[in-house]
């Protein structure tokens, strides 16, 4: 790989190779010139002898990076992710063999303190039987080898939390573009409208590509920041905290990202969440207790929650226009 | 004894890494001890001393930080072997990003935060370009697609580089980073070793004290910017 690429002028670079345009930004050095062939450019660029070896050794194994990565994002996705259980606080064997597979919901349910963020963290760390849980995470049934994990290149877990800001100075566009750019995406302009269309759907209120991210809303930001992670992110799991009071439309934020194939796992007690889910993880003691999936009978009260869900909805619009509740009738009259 | 050198711009929260780590490695029974050092002022010994673990401060006071570094990684060295220590963390804030404490026989870790802004990881330069392990902190707060620009640029500047995210306020990561640590290759001495990059070729009047502006004052190593 290492010497055709200094072999290479600038044209076929910005072909072959488009990443490069960012190498040479962050080194603040202009991208070489098109008949120019890379080696010939560097001793032009960077005289001294020790510092362009550093360089070249430095943009080899950047390339190479990218290639690997670019083969990762177009040859393998993660099929199955598997949590072996590990134990309780008391050391007792915890009985568990989940699977999680694209396009699962999993609730995570239990008191405060139970093991909830343990779990989470286990499956963030791709645990293997070295946390204080013992439990281990394979992927497409097998276990992480240590180079890979150390690396951390795998991340298999995205977050989504309302404790999360944009601190970009930058527009949506340039937010979109930007991210994309990172996943090395070849079209950008396109995925800048798609994650767009979706955010605007999500949040309620409109904005504009040219809103700069920090001046959106409480409700625009987690919109975008669903619709963003949904289609660009790296990660197979999705993990979401406290979507309840968003302000986004929590069905539509769910079916988004069970569309793209994520694996959504959320940490709530909410009923019109927790029933949407495919199953509910028990934590007691530092273990799951017990999954329970959702029933049939679950489902169909689902329809009737949503109902209520939506009277509720009607009542907070009225406060929110500064009007008065003469009357909540129409909360309780029948399902 | 084993050696691990960890650096990182002001407030990216080097200390709160090192204190998280610690506690899994007390929990492993290694015996650990850590030099501090800082520039004019430093506090972080008091948090240490909390923790249970020694420490020692060192402040430049007058001198480049990292010169002062240097100059004394090696007395740090022999009073670790002195406290009978398994493990001694080297902490450095990187103050004008210049130059790097990370020596080549040494494991070397640097931090970085994720609020510092996309564009940091291009300009920080030896200290994150030269670490084997880069922890990036402070991704509680951020986007998720920020997070992954961030470990992305990280990636850009150094390829070679374990990169980890890690939270300093529930330690949330520090697993993996631990194993970093107790890996780092054993050493008996640092004398003869190489710092993995050169310090600036400068000696000039201010660096003997000069305050004064103009050029009478400027003897010595001067480069001057083109403004043509």
């Amino acid at each position: 790989m290492s010497a055709p690429l200094l072999l290479k002028n600038g044209l076929v670079l910005r072909r072959e190779h488009p990443y490069l345009v960012d190498f040479f930004a962050s080194l603040a050095l202009p991208f070489p010139p098109a008949h120019l062939p890379l080696a010939a450019y560097l001793t032009e660029q960077v005289p001294d002898d020790a510092e362009r070896g550093t360089l070249i050794a430095q943009l080899i194994a950047f390339a190479d990076g990218m290639a690997a990565l670019q083969a990762q994002e177009t040859g393998q996705t993660v099929g199955k992710v598997t949590l072996l259980g590990g134990r309780d606080k008391s050391g007792d064997a915890e009985a568990l063999k989940l699977e999680l597979r694209p396009g699962d919901v999993i609730c995570v349910v239990g008191p405060t303190g139970s093991g909830k963020s343990r779990l989470l963290a286990d499956i963030e760390c791709l645990a293997q039987g070295d946390t204080p849980s013992g439990r281990r995470i394979h992927i497409d049934d097998a276990p992480i080898d240590d180079a890979t994990r150390l690396s951390g290149e795998q991340r298999l877990v995205a977050q989504l939390s309302q404790n999360m800001n944009f601190v970009m100075d930058l527009s949506v566009r340039e937010f979109i573009a930007m991210h994309a750019e990172s996943r090395l995406h070849s079209e950008t302009e396109k995925m800048v409208e798609t994650v767009f269309a979706m955010a605007v759907e999500l949040a309620g209120e409109p904005f504009t590509l040219e809103t700069p991210v920090t001046a959106l809303s409480g409700g625009q930001s987690r919109a975008l920041m669903i619709a963003d992670v949904a289609c660009l992110s790296a990660s197979p799991i999705v993990l979401v905290d406290e979507i309840e009071n968003a302000g986004v439309d929590r069905r539509k934020a769910l079916e988004l990202l069970v569309r793209q194939e994520k694996i959504v796992v959320m940490a709530t007690h909410d009923p019109l969440l927790a029933l949407r889910g495919d199953k509910r993880l028990v934590i007691r003691h530092g273990a799951v207790a017990s999954v329970v999936v959702t029933s049939e009978d679950e489902r169909s009260e689902l329809v009737r929650l949503d109902v209520l869900d939506r009277r509720l909805a009607a009542l907070r619009e009225q406060v929110r226009r500064g009007e008065r509740i003469t009357s909540i009738d129409a909360l309780l009259a029948p399902l | 004894m084993k050696l691990v050198t960890v650096a990182g711009p002001p407030s990216s929260g080097k200390t709160s890494v090192i204190l998280r780590v610690a506690e899994g490695l007390l929990r492993e029974g290694l015996r650990l001890g850590v030099v501090k050092f800082d520039c004019l002022a430093s506090d972080d010994e008091k948090r240490y001393a909390k923790a249970g673990i020694p420490v020692k401060t060192g402040l430049a006071g007058g001198l480049c930080p990292d010169h002062f570094f240097v100059a004394n990684i090696e007395a740090a060295l022999a009073w670790g072997k002195q406290e009978n220590l398994d493990l001694l963390i080297s902490e450095s804030a990187g103050l004008c990003n210049r130059c790097s404490p990370h020596l080549q026989p040494v494991r070397a870790v640097c931090v970085v935060d994720n609020l510092s802004g996309v564009h940091t990881p291009g300009k920080i330069g030896p200290m994150l370009k030269n670490a084997d392990v880069v922890v990036i902190t402070k991704g509680d707060i951020v986007s998720q697609a920020e997070r992954e620009v961030f470990a992305f640029r990280v990636r850009q500047v150094n390829p070679k580089a374990a990169v980890l995210p890690l939270n300093g306020l529930t330690g949330q990561g520090s697993l993996l980073l631990q194993r970093h640590f107790t890996s780092a290759p054993a050493l008996t001495t640092l004398d003869g070793e190489k710092l993995r990059f050169s310090m600036p070729a400068a000696l000039c009047y201010y660096c003997l004290g000069e305050t004064r502006i103009g050029k009478d004052c400027q003897i010595g190593n001067v480069k001057t910017m083109d403004f043509a």
